[in-house]
């Protein structure tokens, strides 16, 4: 059991890459690559699953970990491990590859080669971003993280891919510039990309502070616009109209909102401190100005990207709280995100199948002919609003709670606004979508509920929203050794993370 | 320690040498009928000793060799390998795309091989008029090469356009070689560089360093030296446009780390601006022009000036990292290059019918191999990381910040993001579905052939290896660094200086 501990990490990142060589390989006759796909992807989420098994509750610092030099000079590791904070992101991601194969086994229906071979190796981007703890092999997974994601976008968009593709690939790859630039610096005062080692520089001090202070600002701006938070979301919509539903799921959020944790609030706590307010100010406007764009939109695509950007904002605003329970509750809430947008995309991609058309109006009455389809969108969309007993209220609860004790109330008010609105938003796209009159567009097409493979992915992720509203305290231990006291506290270093930090000098 | 005989020292050039004769002797002597195919053969495996030879000379102590006038060290080795390299696949490359009829196939050959030769002599020289000697043994072919397509109306153009610019940033080289002579006496490079901090006349010496800065650069296509570039592109073969826009650049970027680490070290708070300005200009000229071109081959044109930008910004760093990034992107640039240039010459064959990126639409379709080759190479030159690309700029950026040139990384980081739109136009190009079918049903699938697949696969090898395992090559790269910063001892006594301590006029 220890060596599949040792090597496990490995294993889960070089499995989807595996499984990509593999669909490139193979005759594009019988669905083969599907299958390869989503067998490939069924292994590494079993994979994954390894990890909260043997995950050791209430050690801190990392598990499962592997640290050997991959470049000498400069001094590249392949660091990888995972904490309580990345552990149930790669078990998420690992959850949303099959959902993912699933969601585009009738969809995408040429050139299938391509679509899963990129999408494998999506997989394997993610998680390596999950997983590097050394800053250049995080910063060579991010950028590779975007590819796949613009070659599909483009292929596979459904009215203007390219277009979508270039805004998403400019906007995420532009600001990786001052990131790699500031990951560069950092390297020449204290030699070393290492992120354990380089949190205990900047703790004590040995790096002056006014550059840090930029330092931490491209970090920050990267991941901003990754997630995206308010005004850097220009690329959120069209991406989310064109991206095939496989994609879109992962594109958004989890990656922005863990390095940020990871890498901004946690490399830079002091730099983080001081820019709070005014993230938190860009946080609030963000959930009321995506909330409000979302109750006007007249395409669903569209209305779930300012919906995405509300909700993702509201994680925004729990992060530069600075609040420990509030950290808890974006970790959940992160992870009741992918989960409940997942199901989201994959119902409005059903539907769109069906219809070809992502206009509201164009839908309604469909809740008689599309029974299963109606009911799990009604339990998504009011997973989505934070409906008490499943899974987004209680990330979005202990957020608001946190920031009204922690932050200010009038923030927390103004951020609730937001949670009302969504209920709006939601139950109106609910209302128009499966009830009123039959339209036109329902009434021509022949009734067709959800496929078996539909129904496969989307129970599963049903259950978990009823099963995370339920029983949160199933995540929160394993959670909470990865979240630490916010940066009072954990100024003084723990004697492990000093040992190590002079030993790799 | 026994002296290495001089032959030794110049070995791969002696082999590229008697490869070029053999060709053309063969092909002088062969019936007019007889395909000229072989000579390529021929030519490429002599390429291939040259490059084991120039791995060969590694087992030779650093030194120098004919009255100190050509060295071999690691850094030389680097170089020659990476340049018989390029070569080797420009030759294979050519093989499968040289319309068969074409009559002048053996000098085709001939002239890569010899252009290689003074290319490789150009890495090697320590001797000012060797190195003048050698730029125009390496530059005189390329400019017979660039014009090959003669009965096209921009082939002529291109190498008419070509030698004169050439020619006359030749002259600007040599007229800083003569400067040079004169504040110092000697054209030995190590004997320059001793002189140089207490030459008399320190004017000339400047004079002369930006004379040979303005014939370097011009080769390297840097701004403003680069008008010449996207014409010459556009009008040469693709196959020869995969062998000049690496290979003589990769050359005469060695000569300017010698120039300025080795000849002129003293002189760095001097050049250091300058090849800053020029690396910046480089790099926002080449991306801004290639934003707006509709020919990929002009595209490719002026990425190739902005790449020269990328790697102008290495020469910001200090000693060892600067010489070791720059060498490293060259290879790296190189590995990309060649590769995207091979998919282009298969892709628009070898009379361009295809030259826009319009005509690229749907490729992935059409042929899924050279598609996704296409898409790979841009994704290299995007610089994502686990491909060549990424770590070419990575060390090149890296040994800009450490030399304190902060914004400059800042500048070229901004600029590949700039250069990431065009890039990503002719990838997505690719990768789109044309809107009529029938057009694509007219365009036949390029055929890829034996010589022509294992140009690519050398070329796809190389970009992921210097990707992901680039351990050994940056060794290599630093043991280069190493040698031009601490020259070797000379064999023997240079040839000039004694000459002039033995008739002291001056």
């Amino acid at each position: 059991m220890n060596e599949i501990n040792q090597s496990i990490l490995t294993l889960i990142l070089l499995t989807p890459l595996a499984g990509a060589v593999l669909v490139a390989l193979v005759p594009d006759r019988l669905k083969l690559p599907n299958w390869i796909a989503l067998l490939t992807a069924l292994v590494t989420f079993g994979l994954t699953l390894h990890l909260p098994a043997h995950f050791a509750l209430g050690q801190s610092g990392f598990q499962f970990e592997i640290n050997r030099q991959w470049i000498e000079n400069p001094a590249i590791f392949y660091h990888v491990g995972i904490d309580g904070l990345s552990l149930w992101l790669v078990v998420l991601t690992g959850l949303l590859a099959p959902v993912g194969v699933l969601a585009s086994w009738s969809a995408i229906a040429e050139r299938r080669k391509v679509f899963y071979a990129l999408f494998l190796v999506q997989q394997t981007a993610m998680f390596g971003v999950f997983i590097s703890l050394d800053l250049m092999l995080y910063y060579g997974f991010w950028e590779l993280s975007l590819v796949p994601m613009a070659i599909l976008i483009a292929m596979y968009g459904r009215k203007n891919g390219p277009k979508a593709a270039v805004k998403f690939f400019l906007f995420t790859f532009i600001p990786s510039a001052p990131l790699l630039v500031a990951i560069l610096w950092l390297y020449t005062r204290t030699n070393s990309f290492d992120l354990i080692t380089l949190q205990h520089y900047i703790a004590l001090g040995l790096i002056p502070a006014g550059a840090l202070f930029w330092v931490a600002l491209a970090f920050l701006f990267a991941f901003a616009v990754k997630v995206p938070v308010f005004p850097l979301h220009g690329w959120l919509a069209d991406t989310f109209s064109e991206a095939p539903v496989a994609l879109a799921m992962v594109v958004a959020g989890k990656l922005g909102l863990y390095s940020m944790l990871r890498f901004h609030v946690g490399l830079f706590p002091e730099q983080a401190r001081a820019v709070a307010p005014y993230l938190i100010a860009l946080a609030v406007v963000g959930i009321l100005y995506g909330a409000c764009l979302a109750l006007v939109q007249r395409d669903f695509w569209r209305l779930l990207a300012f919906a995405a950007l509300s909700h993702l904002s509201l994680i925004v605003l729990g992060i530069y709280g600075f609040s420990f329970t509030g950290w808890n509750g974006v970790v959940y809430q992160i992870l009741s995100h992918g989960v409940v947008d997942g199901a989201l995309f994959l119902l409005l991609g059903a539907l769109y199948g069906r219809y070809g058309t992502s206009q509201i109006n164009a839908y309604g009455g469909l809740a008689a002919k599309l029974p299963h389809t109606a009911t799990l969108f009604v339990i998504a969309s009011l997973a989505m609003i934070g409906l008490p007993m499943l899974s987004g209220f209680v990330g979005e609860f202990i957020i608001l709670s946190s920031t009204f004790s922690g932050v200010s109330r009038g923030w927390a008010i103004a951020a609730s606004l937001g949670v009302i609105l969504s209920a709006a938003y939601m139950l109106w796209l609910v209302q128009r979508l499966f009830y009123g009159p039959e339209s036109k567009l329902a009434a021509s097409k022949p009734p067709e509920d959800l496929h078996f493979h539909e129904w496969v992915a989307l129970w599963p992720l049903a259950l978990l929203m009823l099963v995370m509203g339920i029983a949160p305290s199933f995540w929160f231990p394993s959670i909470q050794t990865g979240v630490h006291p916010p940066p009072q506290a954990s100024l003084q270093i723990p004697a492990s993370n000093s040992s190590r930090g002079e030993g790799q000098q | 320690m026994n002296p290495v005989p001089g032959i030794f020292r110049i070995l791969p050039e002696v082999i590229l040498t008697l490869t070029g004769v053999g060709v053309m002797l063969i092909d002088a002597t062969l019936p007019p009928g007889w395909a000229r195919r072989p000579l390529g053969w021929v030519a490429a495996l002599g390429t291939t000793l040259a490059l084991w030879a120039s791995l060969w000379q590694l087992s030779l102590p650093a030194g120098t060799g004919f009255s100190a006038t050509v060295e071999t060290s690691p850094f030389t080795v680097f170089f020659h390998v990476l340049i018989c390299g390029i070569v080797l696949v420009a030759l294979m490359l050519s093989l499968d795309t040289l319309p068969e009829d074409s009559h002048h196939q053996g000098e085709f050959y001939a002239l890569i091989v010899f252009g290689a030769v003074g290319m490789c002599l150009l890495t090697g020289a320590v001797e000012l008029l060797l190195v003048f000697i050698a730029l125009e043994i390496s530059s005189i072919s390329t400019y017979v090469l660039a014009g090959y397509r003669k009965n096209t109306g921009r082939g002529p153009e291109a190498a008419i356009k070509y030698f004169l610019l050439g020619s006359f940033a030749t002259a600007f080289l040599l007229y800083g070689i003569a400067m040079i002579f004169g504040a110092t006496g000697t054209t030995q490079i190590y004997e320059i560089a001793r002189q140089v901090p207490s030459a008399p006349n320190h004017l000339f010496v400047l004079a002369g360093l930006a004379l040979m800065l303005v014939g370097i650069l011009f080769k390297v296509s840097a701004v403003p030296f680069h008008v010449w570039t996207p014409d010459v592109y556009e009008g040469a073969p693709s196959p020869v446009v995969a062998l000049l826009s690496t290979a003589p650049k990769a050359a005469a970027f060695a000569l300017l780390l010698r120039v300025v680490y080795e000849m002129f070290p003293t002189l760095h708070s001097l050049w250091t601006p300058l090849l800053w300005i020029v690396a910046v200009l480089s790099m926002t000229v080449g991306n801004l022009a290639a934003l707006r071109q509709q020919n990929v081959k002009r595209m490719l044109a002026y990425s190739s000036i902005a790449h020269a930008g990328y790697l102008l910004a290495a020469f910001a760093g200090l000693g060892t990292s600067g010489i070791a990034a720059a060498s490293f992107y060259t290879a790296a640039y190189a590995a990309m290059n060649v590769g995207i240039f091979a998919v282009i010459t298969l892709v628009s064959g070898y009379d361009e019918a295809l030259p826009l990126i319009q005509d690229y639409r749907g490729l992935i379709y059409r042929s899924p191999l050279l598609g996704s080759l296409l898409i790979f190479f841009l994704v290299s030159l995007v610089g994502i990381p686990f491909t060549g690309g990424f770590f070419g700029k990575f060390y090149s950026f890296s040994a800009a910040v450490g030399g304190g040139a902060i914004w400059l990384a800042i500048i070229g980081l901004l600029n590949s993001g700039l250069a990431a739109a065009y890039y990503l136009r002719l990838a997505l190009v690719a990768a789109q579905r044309s809107e009529d079918e029938k057009s694509q049903a007219a365009v036949a699938a390029p055929q890829v052939g034996i010589a022509v697949g294992a140009a690519l696969l050398l070329a796809v090898a190389a970009t992921l290896v210097l990707g992901i395992v680039p351990n050994e090559v940056l060794r290599a790269a630093e043991a280069g660094a190493h040698t031009l910063q601490v020259p070797p001892a000379p064999d023997a006594t240079p040839a000039i200086t004694t000459e002039l301590q033995q008739n002291p006029q001056r």
